[in-house]
């Protein structure tokens, strides 16, 4: 049962935990090795294969979302895309372990992870197509609309989980950001309150090491991110974010323990932004090649796929079955995103206010006399000629 | 029901009260909203009256304070949040700005967000410094906010009940200079609707226009200048955002002579902006430029220079002097 907040009443409890113990040890959480063999973990089991292949045909399609919009982007289709490359275990994982009832938070990075949420592809793209800002439905998937300022959504999260606790629906919200973001305000509001109102959030930090160019060496003096949950009374958790098992493992119990009543969860995946920032960065004036090099050595993809092989889960026709329908997703991009029908501009008045605007009103009318006017001189260019 | 008299910090109170009694989604939370009942009294009684899941204390941190707020509201609740002063707001500035303006026009209305940020603001208390700003025209300036600010207490009862029935984010200024003034509140009287000026004084031959604790300033001015024999009329604006031009421009029109009085720095302020619109709206029927009494471009003043500072009534009234009369 989900702690309620009468028994939450600052007036009740103790006003200290000087007798709790504090701790202060962390390790990394990973359930399958970079060579593909099983590592035993005494606290997590490894997902059964059906759902490890699940994953790896999610982590096959979320590949392929990150080469297509690249590709858009070169082609001029999107007006930007932050690639994902190197983190699909993450994407998929985050997804992957909700439930219906539960929301996910995502930001700019997290395009396979809507996907993989059940968002339409096209829509899920709308942000960075700039054909409006959200291009979903935020609550018919409870997915909120992705969020570029770092880390502000994560106390939306917390606000969603606690509603769900007050409202005695059983539902939990799982929160993206990255390393950068953990350096700002409202990741540390987000955790404290999260932690003090025991909401039922899981906080997943990509750690993928750059927030543009900066290393993670800048945003923290730190020995982990993970290690920050301490200071803020929330249990943590270390996780390889290339190990989609360990991932599913973890974030699965961390969403268990908030349904049951225990509170948030920080979960820090060490990972690799394999790729630059956006097509528009320049990742060769900040980091070596020869880190890269490492890093796409120790693929998520990769990673699984030996597993899955190497115990006889997947076989050549699963392969092709997961192939295909990858292409059918690059396929769904192409042809969508090409499609895709550009707003009218009555809607850049039509969401601003509920309630009525006079000036609102004046200036869309201005827009539409303007257009008509265009409209006009089109139709018959001699007789509006001056 | 007849009309009680009521602290402006009362009448708040009561509409919180009976905004909750009416609608189970709306919550109260902030900086020692809970057992203290706000540093103004404003959320007095309703921890015990409603329990802790309806009204409750934060850790001390705004941007969380209105970041938990917009996530409620995404999630079917109606939160009320205080923010203690008008300069310990600014760090909700962001959750504020970027999404609890924008997440309806982001979402194209599938997801609104029906949150009333209530900000105490203004000077003349003898508040130490970041204790007396009047910020609203950092939100007025921010399109998707409702920005509103009542200047008695019958409006601070009713337009709160209405800022919290309000489907879009309402940013809602309470002068703290009238929070403990009593006068005459009946709840069972509806006000005038969000959106809609008052004029609170007819007159003739000037127009004042001004907005929460500045309306009283500008009554008495108009009291005063009424003795002198000339007729002031008094347009309290009551909301910032959206303005009610045709209120404020009949009435200008009729008069011909007009005087904004805010006390905010005059410089790119809600004061301008008010200005500016009967500039191009009243150009015709103007006798005098239209003026403004506002703060002066400076720091907020600390307590002991701070009248110098705040729009008078004989700062009012010198400016009305010197709108072209002839001789």
């Amino acid at each position: 049962m989900p702690t309620s907040a009468g028994e939450q009443s600052g007036h009740e409890r103790r006003n200290d935990r000087r007798d709790q113990e504090p701790e202060t040890q962390i390790r990394l959480v990973r359930l399958i090795e970079p060579d593909g063999t099983p590592r035993a973990d005494n606290r997590y089991d490894l997902p059964d294969p059906d759902e490890l292949l699940a994953r790896y045909r999610s982590m096959l399609i979320a590949r392929r979302v990150n080469e297509q919009a690249s590709a858009l982007v070169r082609q001029g289709q999107l007006a930007v895309y932050p690639s994902s490359a190197g983190q699909e275990a993450c994407q998929v994982a985050a997804a992957a372990v909700l439930r219906p009832s539960d929301w996910l938070f995502p930001t700019y990075r997290d395009v396979a992870a809507v996907i993989e949420r059940g968002v339409d592809p096209v829509e899920a793209l709308a942000l960075l197509q700039g054909r409006w800002h959200c291009g979903y439905d935020p609550l018919a998937h409870r997915v909120a609309p992705q969020c570029t300022p770092l880390a502000t959504q994560l106390p939306h999260a917390v606000g969603v989980a606690y509603a769900a606790v007050l409202k005695g629906e059983d539902s939990v919200a799982m929160a993206l950001c990255g390393d950068g973001a953990t350096s700002e305000g409202d990741f540390h509001e987000a955790l404290n309150f999260a932690a003090v109102f025991a909401a039922p959030v899981v906080f997943l930090v990509q750690n993928n090491k750059y927030a543009i160019s900066v290393p993670l060496v800048r945003q923290t003096a730190a020995k982990s991110l993970a290690i920050k949950g301490i200071g803020y009374g929330v249990p943590a958790e270390l996780v390889d974010g290339n190990d989609v098992a360990a991932l599913t493992a973890v974030l699965r119990a961390a969403v268990t323990r908030a349904a049951e009543g225990g509170g948030p969860t920080l979960v820090e995946a060490d990972t690799y932004r394999v790729e630059p920032h956006t097509n528009a960065d320049d990742a060769t004036r900040y980091r070596d090649e020869s880190e890269v090099r490492e890093w796409a050595a120790r693929d998520p993809l990769i990673r699984i796929r030996t597993y899955l092989r190497n115990g006889g889960f997947l076989d050549e026709k699963l392969e092709q079955e997961f192939a295909a329908a990858a292409d059918e997703m690059a396929e769904r991009l192409r042809e969508g995103i090409r499609t895709a029908p550009t707003l009218a501009p009555s809607e850049l008045f039509a969401h601003v206010y509920d309630i009525a605007s006079p000036q609102l009103a004046a200036q869309e009318a201005l827009l539409q006399a303007e257009l008509e006017a265009d409209r006009q001189a089109s139709e018959h260019p001699a007789e509006v000629a001056r | 029901m007849s009309a009680a008299k009521l602290t402006m910090a009362q009448a708040l109170n009561a509409a919180l009260r009976d905004a909750m009694q009416a609608d189970d989604s709306v919550v109260v939370f902030g900086e020692d909203v809970g057992q203290l009942g706000g540093v103004f009294r404003v959320t007095d009684g309703l921890t015990a009256s409603f329990g802790e899941k309806r009204c409750f204390d934060t850790p001390l941190a705004e941007a969380g304070i209105v970041g938990m707020a917009i996530g409620m509201a995404m999630n079917g609740f109606r939160p009320v949040v205080e923010m203690q002063f008008d300069a310990f707001a600014y760090p909700a500035f962001e959750q504020i700005v970027s999404h609890l303006a924008k997440l309806a026009n982001r979402t194209r209305g599938r997801m609104r967000l029906p949150v009333v940020v209530r900000i105490p603001y203004g000077g003349g208390v003898g508040g130490v410094e970041h204790h007396s700003d009047s910020s609203e025209a950092y939100f007025a300036h921010t399109a998707g906010l409702v920005v509103v600010t009542p200047a008695t207490n019958q409006d601070a009862y009713g337009l709160l009940r209405q800022a919290i029935d309000c489907p879009d984010p309402v940013i809602f200024f309470e002068p703290k200079k009238h929070y403990f003034i009593s006068e005459p509140v009946d709840v069972t009287q509806p006000v005038a609707p969000i959106g809609r000026a008052e004029v609170r004084r007819t007159g003739t031959d000037v127009t004042l226009i001004s907005y929460g604790q500045s309306v009283s300033t500008c009554m008495e001015a108009a009291e005063m200048a009424a003795t002198e024999g000339r007729s002031i009329g008094v347009v309290d604006v009551r909301t910032l955002v959206p303005f009610d031009d045709e209120t404020v421009v009949a009435e200008v029109r009729r008069t011909g002579r007009a005087v904004v009085v805010a006390e905010a720095s005059g410089f790119a302020s809600v004061a301008s902006e008010i200005a500016g619109r009967i500039f191009e709206q009243c150009f015709y029927f103007l006798e005098a430029p239209v003026r403004k009494v506002a703060g002066f471009d400076i720091p907020y003043p600390p307590p002991a220079l701070e009248h110098h500072h705040l729009p008078s009534v004989e700062r009012i009234l010198d400016v009305v002097d010197e709108l072209e009369w002839g001789s």
